[in-house]
């Protein structure tokens, strides 16, 4: 965590093992953790920082979370909300993977369509393509109605 | 190869179809029938209430020789048990040869297509698409007014739920024309329908009904949309006798029906209106699409 300040540092400790997510654009850190599914009852500690000096963006959110680490077709879901995201894998203290998160062109069996009136909650399937990354616009390959971040998130 | 959505088909397959159509117009006119699909076996799985599409494909598949299986009414089939569509097309694929379906959720007939190895028609799904519909209407237009291009539309009514109208417009977006749409407030076209096409023609969003067009497109606006029957009764439109006589003679009114109340039955008589030669011609293109599907 290299732009981490020590004063920061002291706010969020360092996660024994698990994943820290940078370069989370400032105030998208909740929407990041309601991709990923992490709730209130999710049984590790989740520390988010928000409206953290950057030198590249100028203010980001960080996320910690101990005791999980994720999946590939996570670092997708984290890219439609957070592009510039970097994802850390923590062991034992240090980082052992360090990935750029990249948006997807097509989302499948992950995020259901948000239309209530789509075939694909009733079959229990889902398929979104990526018709534009910023700002974010997904497409039902079903029901055709096109989505933004927002929608997805309701 | 199958009829899903009206978005990305070619201007080939539309020609195609229109000229396949035209050679079965007469078939269709003296109600006789030929040999084209002789053998071949039409399924037609109706989830929702129709009239003219199911009977139109029923008529157009024995006019070409097919035989026609299915039902209209889901309650007396295992949806009613709970059976997810998928199943369905599933086992309906190993009894005929082509599908058609109509659904009330938006999505099925792609969803079909994905699980079916014969082909499927869309014949409505939710609100999002009816593609033979449009197919249908723009042959219409192109009998009635012998061209396409250079046309001036009016499309009326509900255009956030009106699924021929989704269609419609992007198959209109092929051609040289201009459209112009009118619908209550709370009921607009998608926004993104219009962003898709409207870098390929013109649209406009008018706020009553322009007599200025060469087509008049009318369709219902539904009772069960509005939660306040006040708003409802505000949004109705109605084209009249005198809204037509405004009209350049050789402007048509199409609707796909049913109608209600959006164009008042003195307009029947009027040489302008054309919606139940528009329904007609349903015959003659969905044999078409039939034949050219169905190998």
């Amino acid at each position: 965590m290299a732009e981490e300040k020590p004063n920061e540092f002291l706010k969020a400790k360092k996660i024994e093992t698990g994943t820290v997510i940078d370069h989370v654009a400032k105030g998208k850190a909740m929407r990041v953790l309601g991709v990923l599914g992490i709730k209130e009852d999710f049984p590790g500690t989740v520390t988010v920082l928000m409206n953290v000096p950057s030198s590249h963006y100028g203010r980001k959110d960080i996320i910690k979370i101990e005791g999980r680490t994720l999946e590939k077709k996570e670092l997708a879901h984290i890219a439609l909300i957070a592009p510039n995201a970097t994802v850390n894998t923590i062991k034992k203290y240090a980082v052992i993977d360090k990935y750029v998160v990249q948006t997807p062109s097509l989302i499948e069996g992950v995020m259901p369509c948000p239309n209530p009136n789509c075939i694909t909650s009733a079959e229990g399937i889902s398929r979104l393509s990526v018709v534009q990354a910023h700002p974010l616009r997904l497409k039902c390959s079903f029901c055709e109605k096109v989505y933004g971040e927002a929608d997805l998130l309701r | 190869m199958d009829l899903i959505t009206a978005r990305g088909l070619s201007k080939d397959f539309i020609d195609d179809v229109f000229k396949k159509a035209k050679t079965y117009e007469t078939v269709a006119k003296k109600k006789t029938a030929v040999d084209d699909l002789r053998g071949k076996t039409l399924a037609t799985l109706f989830y929702e209430p129709s009239t003219r599409t199911q009977l139109s494909f029923q008529t157009a598949m024995h006019r070409l020789g097919g035989d026609v299986i299915g039902f209209s009414d889901p309650k007396t089939t295992s949806a009613s048990k709970g059976e997810r569509l998928s199943d369905t097309i599933r086992v309906v694929e190993g009894y005929s040869d082509v599908i058609v379906i109509r659904h009330p959720l938006e999505g099925s007939a792609a969803l079909a297509a994905e699980y079916s190895s014969i082909p499927v028609i869309n014949a409505g799904d939710g609100s999002n698409q009816h593609p033979t519909q449009a197919l249908m209407d723009l042959y219409t237009i192109s009998r009635e007014k012998k061209k396409i291009d250079g046309l001036t539309f009016l499309i009326a009514g509900d255009l956030k739920y009106g699924r021929t109208v989704h269609s419609l417009l992007y198959l209109l977006a092929h051609y040289k024309v201009k459209v112009m749409l009118y619908s209550p407030p709370s009921l607009p076209m998608p926004q993104w329908i219009v962003d898709e096409v409207s870098g390929r023609i013109e649209v406009e969003v008018v706020d009553r009904l322009r007599e200025d067009a060469d087509v008049v497109y009318a369709t219902r606006v539904q009772e069960e949309r509005f939660p306040d029957p006040e708003e409802y009764r505000k949004s109705l439109y109605q084209i009249d006798a005198d809204f037509v006589e405004k009209l350049k003679e050789d402007a048509i009114i199409m609707h796909p029906l049913p109608r209600v109340k959006e164009i008042s039955p003195e307009v029947d008589k009027n040489p302008r209106a054309k919606y139940f030669e528009q329904s007609f011609y349903g015959v003659p293109v969905r044999m078409a699409i039939l034949s050219l599907l169905v190998k």
